[in-house]
């Protein structure tokens, strides 16, 4: 935000507004640039998907709108789903009901504020920051609480359920994990975290030593879980629960879930590359000319990349086997973890 | 215990091995055909739309009898003692005349039956498959050329089933 | 697996508009949260009359109506009829024909099968084996298209051999397929079959032990699942099966429990194996000759009955036919494979869970065009 607000300071007779008003304009503006590249970056990550499952499955994928291999879909649409006639079912619990989408996107966006893009482009430096990711992006369970339960509809029941019972097991070992990382720093801040893996990808705290590895991919799984992707989206199981908690949801209220999934991967993703490889610090000193952001997003698409590419190859799981795998594997794991990251630190 | 790291090490195991086997299709060439630009080249078999070359046709209505879904309406009539005699290109005299001869391919099921019924081979399935219109009736093909000579009280050849 | 009934008994109807009840059947479950307490199936959605509707066409017309029963099979339904009108008039047709029938048959288990394991996966919640296995029958298809015009219902066989022989060169193209294709069924396994999750996820659920699919009446690759060894292809061979070296492939329960989901379907990817072998030895018997016989164009089968069975990719295949001497069918009967294994699937399906119940629909796959006919 301070950069933001620098910029703001340039702007002639700023000073004359009240200070009430110059307060709250660069929340608004951070909030609004935050959420423009936020859809930016669902547009292309949706278009991404459905490249990448493509080739996977040997097919080519969206090619006409745009020309350039259809770069345009998404764009196209996300106008049409704006558009479409908002449908709100006779018999669904209206407040709950519109709420709903905007309570599961707020989850995931509210904590992209103190998200480090590079080392001076971010919104706030919170020293708790990452406490605070993991509180605020558990928000989104509520909202898709609420939506299985308005929708009244027995298969969104069952996604909002289960969604509810994965999304908030599967955080303790996803915190716990981060509490790895944390050992190390010292600090909750974020910007702190990326500061202590600066120089060389050798000091990424993915390579730092083999439990901080293994936490990586603890997180990488439990972040699966939580953010509803293969082989973990029981939630929207289609072939079981036709569409999970947004089955009865349609048009733009529809197009916000999907906002909120993809900005919820976008979101993991991005916390992994902080903790884990490095934020916006280059991997090797002669690539330090490239831009913080830059770097970051390329980090946090490596790893969207990856984790639809598990989507295309991979089943799903069954509930039972879902919690067997929180409880019995990742969680013991992750003591485990922390046992030896914090052993390793002491040395 | 030893089943509970034996059933880990397996799936990160298979779930590499599996996400391998899909990487490798990831540059591979698709099979995908861009529909509308490129087209595929269809079988000289194929058994899409149905055409009648009515000049050929004798107007027996075996096609019409043969068809399971009955989508085939003949109507004939006898031509004339004085009337020139025709011919269809086999050679086969045209006794009849054919007056009507619809086909409506929204009941028909491809199934050609009536192709292979016809003895003069003017009845034939072509590889036109883009055909779609936008009311039901426009998929009724009317081929018959040749006006009845007597509308009134003329002879229905086509048969009427079920 | 044990479970106390205790809880609230809450009612979902799955179906008929459902993504995976393969087509429009109904399926009322009674759950208790996750758990399944019963899973009772309503069919007759895709009801068309065709057993009635057939009593009306000559024998000839029922060819195009038989295609219609099991879409995704179409050659083998028809190959059923014909063969049994053919015991009912006593033709026997040539070698070119038989094996030109048996090649275009396997072909279409094949593609059969490519369907049951590809949709299979995505039940299961991975979507590219479905993507992989629709491309392989493409090729499949293709060569249907080529032979008789049309892609899915072929109306091929006749009364009397094969409506036209195949085209020169399409043998060449076949056995170059089957090398290609080979491969990539190795692919699959790799992907899908042998996949830790699809493991957990089928194997040791719905289990159908060899003694209840034997009373149920399950025939098929459900009941090779089972691990009992009966094919009719080998047990009651028609079309000069006899002939040909190929394995039933049964279940062997390498995963958990024998006459599981995991088994019912290997069984189809292993048949889809020894199919191949069927088509490369026919390939290798073929003789040129007419694949017609000279059978009246006005087909009248004396008066009797018949009841000839076959294996189609889902089971064993029986049509039952009443002929009164008219060039119409009296009576037809469909002893239809799908319809039998349905009846087993309530059984299957108590005590399991509700994506369980997916796995087990998508493990016996069936054809509802086929079970309501």
């Amino acid at each position: 935000m301070e950069s933001i607000a620098q910029l703001l300071q340039k702007i002639p007779k700023y000073d004359g507004l009240p200070e009430m008003l110059q307060a709250l304009i660069p929340i608004i503006v951070s909030s609004i640039v935050i959420f423009a590249l936020l859809a930016l970056a669902v547009l292309f990550m949706v278009w991404l998907e459905r490249k990448v499952s493509a080739h996977i499955q040997d097919r080519l994928g969206p090619m006409v709108v745009g020309g350039w291999h259809g770069w345009a879909q998404t764009i196209a649409d996300a106008l049409k789903l704006l558009l479409k006639e908002d449908i709100v079912p006779e018999s669904v619990d209206r407040v709950l009901f519109k709420m709903a989408p905007f309570i599961v996107f707020l989850g995931a966006f509210a904590a992209f504020v103190v998200l480090p893009f590079g080392a001076s482009s971010f919104v706030t430096d919170l020293n708790i920051g990452i406490l605070y990711i993991v509180a605020v992006s558990s928000l989104s369970v509520i909202g898709i609480i609420m939506a299985g339960w308005a929708s009244n509809n027995k298969y969104s029941l069952y996604g909002s359920m289960r969604a509810a019972a994965q999304v908030i097991s599967y955080e303790i070992p996803a915190a716990v994990a981060i509490m790895t990382v944390v050992i190390y720093v010292g600090s909750l801040s974020m910007v702190e975290i990326v500061r202590a893996q600066e120089g060389g990808f050798l000091n990424w705290f993915l390579f730092r030593n083999p439990f901080l590895f293994l936490a990586f991919i603890v997180y990488f799984i439990a972040s699966l879980a939580e953010v509803n992707r293969t082989p973990f989206d029981l939630p929207e199981a289609e072939s079981e629960l036709v569409a999970g908690y947004h089955t009865e949801y349609s048009g733009m209220r529809f197009a916000f879930f999907f906002l909120a999934e993809y900005a919820n991967m976008f979101l993991v993703s991005s916390v992994a590359a902080t903790l884990f490889l490095g934020g916006w610090t280059a991997p090797f000193s002669i690539l330090q000319f490239i831009p913080g952001p830059v770097v970051f997003f390329v980090k946090a698409l490596v790893l969207i990349f990856i984790q639809m590419w598990m989507r295309w190859s991979l089943p799903r799981l069954r509930v039972d086997q879902l919690m067997y795998i929180n409880w019995k594997v990742l969680l013991p794991i992750s003591f485990a973890l922390i046992l030896g990251a914090g052993w390793m630190a002491i040395l | 215990m030893l089943t509970y790291f034996r059933n880990i090490g397996q799936g990160i195991l298979t779930i590499v091995n599996s996400m391998a086997v899909a990487s490798r299709h990831l540059f591979k060439p698709s099979v995908t055909l861009q529909y509308p630009k490129e087209k595929w080249a269809m079988p000289e078999r194929s058994r899409m739309r149905l055409h009648n070359k009515v000049e050929d046709c004798i107007g027996c209505g075996q096609c019409a009898r043969t068809c399971p879904t009955d989508c085939i309406l003949v109507k004939t009539e006898k031509r004339g003692k004085e009337e020139p005699p025709v011919f269809a290109a086999d050679g086969t005299a045209k006794k009849l005349r054919t007056y009507v001869f619809d086909i409506d391919m929204a009941l028909c099921c491809y199934c050609g039956l009536c192709t292979f019924a016809c003895p003069t081979q003017c009845l034939v399935m072509t590889g036109d498959y883009e055909y779609s219109v936008y009311s039901i009736d426009e998929h009724i093909y009317h081929f018959a050329k040749e006006k009845p000579l007597i509308p009134a009280g003329s002879k229905e050849q086509s048969p009427s089933k079920g | 697996m044990e479970v106390n009934y205790s809880g609230d008994i809450m009612t979902l109807n799955m179906g008929p508009q459902h993504p995976s009840t393969h087509g429009v059947l109904r399926l009322e479950l009674k759950t208790d949260g996750e758990i399944v307490a019963d899973a009772i199936p309503h069919i007759g959605y895709l009801h068309r009359c065709f057993e009635k509707h057939v009593e009306n066409v000559d024998y000839a017309g029922v060819v195009p109506f038989t295609d219609r029963m099991d879409y995704c099979a179409a050659m083998n339904m028809e190959l059923g009829y014909v063969l049994a009108v053919e015991k009912l008039m006593g033709i026997e047709v040539n070698e070119r024909t038989r094996y030109l029938r048996i090649i275009m048959a396997e072909l279409g288990r094949i593609a059969s099968h490519l369907i049951a394991a590809g949709t299979y996966g995505n039940d299961i919640g991975s979507f590219t084996p479905f993507l992989w296995c629709f491309r392989d029958r493409e090729d499949i298809l293709d060569f249907f298209e080529e032979t008789c015009g049309a892609r899915l219902l072929y109306n091929y066989n006749c009364i009397g051999g094969l409506t036209q022989d195949i085209k020169p060169g399409l043998e060449d193209k076949i056995l170059k397929f089957l090398d290609r294709f080979e491969p990539e069924v190795d692919n699959l396994n790799r992907l899908l079959s042998d996949n830790f999750i699809f493991i957990k996820r089928t194997a040791d659920v719905g289990i159908l032990s060899p003694e209840k699919a034997i009373s149920y009446g399950v025939t098929g690759p459900n009941l090779r699942g089972s691990g009992v060894r009966f094919d009719v292809r080998k047990d009651e061979p028609y079309l000069g099966y006899e002939e040909f070296d190929f394995d039933v492939q049964v279940g062997k329960g390498e995963h958990g429990r024998l006459g599981s989901c995991w088994d019912r379907y290997m069984v189809r990817i292993r048949e889809v194996l020894e199919s191949c072998k069927i088509v490369r030895q026919a390939i290798a018997k073929l003789s040129p000759g007419d694949v017609r016989e000279n059978v009246p164009k006005r087909i009248k089968p004396p008066k009797g009955e018949v009841y000839m069975r076959t294996e189609c990719p889902r089971g064993e295949l029986g049509y039952y036919i009443v002929s009164d001497g008219s060039p119409k069918p009296y009576r037809l009967k469909v002893k239809s494979p799908c319809f039998t294994v349905m009846s087993a699937f309530r059984d299957m399906c108590k005590g399991t869970m509700i994506a369980d119940v997916i796995s087990i629909l998508g493990s016996i796959d069936i054809v509802l065009g086929e079970i309501d006919r």
